[in-house]
């Protein structure tokens, strides 16, 4: 197995307070804005920005969730490994809130695909926005893109993008692993 | 771990720990679901089940269908009364020609001990067990158990007192297998003609007085007397049974620590549980049918998850 170093913990660092700035652009004081981080990998993104928009931008309240889409999920019995369920943590209405997705790595789209049935079940958002750490570019099955996004990579299908963060893996850097 | 290590749910007898605890875990997350405002998720959208009641049911049949319609799944029901079988259709002629319709999983309840297992020898569909005969009901004692970790934080050194009419319990059966499994100690306790012979064999011990049954346990499951399968007389009268095995609130208050009050259904208010009893905060009866339906459908989830095309 090879591997290559696509972000350090800097340049991670840097990429996650430009992706929380871009995010103030266009939702302010994050009134109706709703932050919900896809489980179980976009989850740490999503803390990550929240913490920067609260502690160094000082939006006073910031609103976040977390969605697990493995019910909704369209490669149930399909995929060779079964998928473990994670929790939903959405304790608040979305009904007319300006929703942004967080989630580490969009590869094919099935699994926003699924965030977006998932969210439907809490409420109708005004509208949905799609964040994302590293986007793997010419490997969509379904019309699907990021309204904002870290970083784009070419990687081929026997190629693995792995984001590490320092609170599990103990260490803050993207990889692009080749099995 | 994420996969059961069975196709079928059979007994708890046939489970291991592990599944188990997979099966509560998923079962956290169905709770979730059908607190929300829209308590549906479109997983088993492909799969069709057939609920097969050959013995009366409310709750049960009920929870397996509640369940059933909010993985997406499609249903079929069947009950015995309105059926060929009275014709003189063999079990395994019934199913086939279910089958044949293309039904996926079944959901049987039958009078015979055994007979979910013969059935899950002969036919390709995916079998739960709703309740076989006085054999096992393994969803109610994993939606008991998992009542208990709820309320409790952990099944794993608790200790539990199964009270009433042993003899002709599923629902006994497949608590002493389960409890055992999760590392709780189990008690049962009533009149000596409830108890099956040799049930200390199961690693379960035994008590004739309720008073100290109730002294040593976290958790109180109290049986239905279940006339309806006696067909000789186990005790002189109803009223002699409730006054030495009926829990009141007197008997509670006398206890020397808070206890957990479980009843699997229907209760015979006056006779097993006086209505103060099962209507107090001691008791966890809606509770646990409340878990049942996510316990049910962390169960057919996962086994649906097996099910390859």
């Amino acid at each position: 197995m090879s591997q290559k170093e696509l972000l350090s913990a800097r340049e991670l660092q840097i990429t996650i307070r430009r992706l929380a700035y871009q995010l103030i652009e266009n939702h302010g004081d994050f009134i109706d804005t709703i932050l919900i981080g896809i489980q179980p990998r976009g989850k740490m993104l999503a803390k990550r920005l929240a913490h920067i928009l609260q502690n160094d931008y000082h939006i006073p309240k910031i609103t976040i969730g977390y969605l697990d889409i493995t019910f909704y999920r369209d490669d149930f019995r399909r995929s060779a490994k079964p998928i473990e369920a994670n929790s939903t943590e959405i304790d608040f209405v979305v009904e007319n809130k300006k929703v942004v997705f967080i989630d580490d790595v969009l590869y094919t789209g099935r699994s926003i695909r699924a965030a977006l049935t998932a969210v439907q079940d809490f409420g109708r958002p005004a509208q949905i926005e799609l964040l994302i750490l590293i986007d793997r570019r010419f490997s969509r099955h379904l019309p699907i893109q990021p309204d904002y996004c870290g970083r784009q990579v070419d990687a081929i299908n026997e190629e693995h993008v792995v984001v590490s963060w320092s609170e599990i893996e103990g260490q803050d850097a993207v990889f692009l692993e080749n099995q | 771990m994420s996969e059961l290590s069975v196709n079928h749910l059979l007994g708890i007898k046939y489970l291991k720990e592990d599944d188990v605890q997979l099966i509560f875990q998923t079962a956290d997350q169905f709770k979730e679901v059908i607190n929300r405002p829209i308590k549906k998720v479109p997983s088993l959208r492909d799969i069709t089940i057939a609920n097969l009641f050959f013995e009366n049911s409310t709750r049960t049949k009920l929870s397996f269908e509640l369940a059933e319609k909010r993985l997406s799944a499609d249903v079929v029901n069947f009950s015995e009364s309105q059926s060929s079988v009275k014709k003189g259709e063999t079990l395994i002629d019934t199913v086939q020609n279910i089958l044949s319709m293309k039904v996926d999983m079944v959901v049987m309840r039958h009078p015979s001990p055994g007979a979910p297992i013969f059935l899950s020898k002969h036919i390709d569909a995916s079998v739960v067990n709703a309740g076989d005969g006085t054999h096992e009901h393994p969803t109610q004692a994993l939606l008991d158990c998992y009542s208990i970790r709820e309320r409790l934080g952990d099944v794993a050194g608790k200790k539990v007192v199964i009270v009433g009419d042993v003899l002709h319990s599923r629902v006994a059966l497949s608590n002493i297998f389960a409890l055992k499994l999760l590392g709780a100690e189990v008690k049962v306790c009533g009149p000596k003609t409830l108890l099956p012979k040799h049930i200390e064999s199961l690693g379960v011990g035994v008590e004739s007085n309720l008073k100290k049954a109730l002294e040593w346990c976290d958790v109180a499951n109290m049986l239905r007397v279940q006339n309806e399968r006696m067909v000789t007389s186990y005790f002189p009268s109803t009223r002699e049974y409730a006054m030495q095995y009926g829990l009141t609130m007197d008997i509670l208050r006398d206890l020397s620590k808070e206890i957990v009050i479980m009843h699997p259904g229907p209760i015979n208010r006056g006779v097993e549980i006086t209505s103060e009893v099962a209507d107090s905060n001691y008791a966890i009866i809606l509770d646990q049918v409340e878990n049942g339906v996510a316990v049910r459908m962390a169960v057919m989830y996962l086994l649906a998850s097996k099910i390859k095309r």
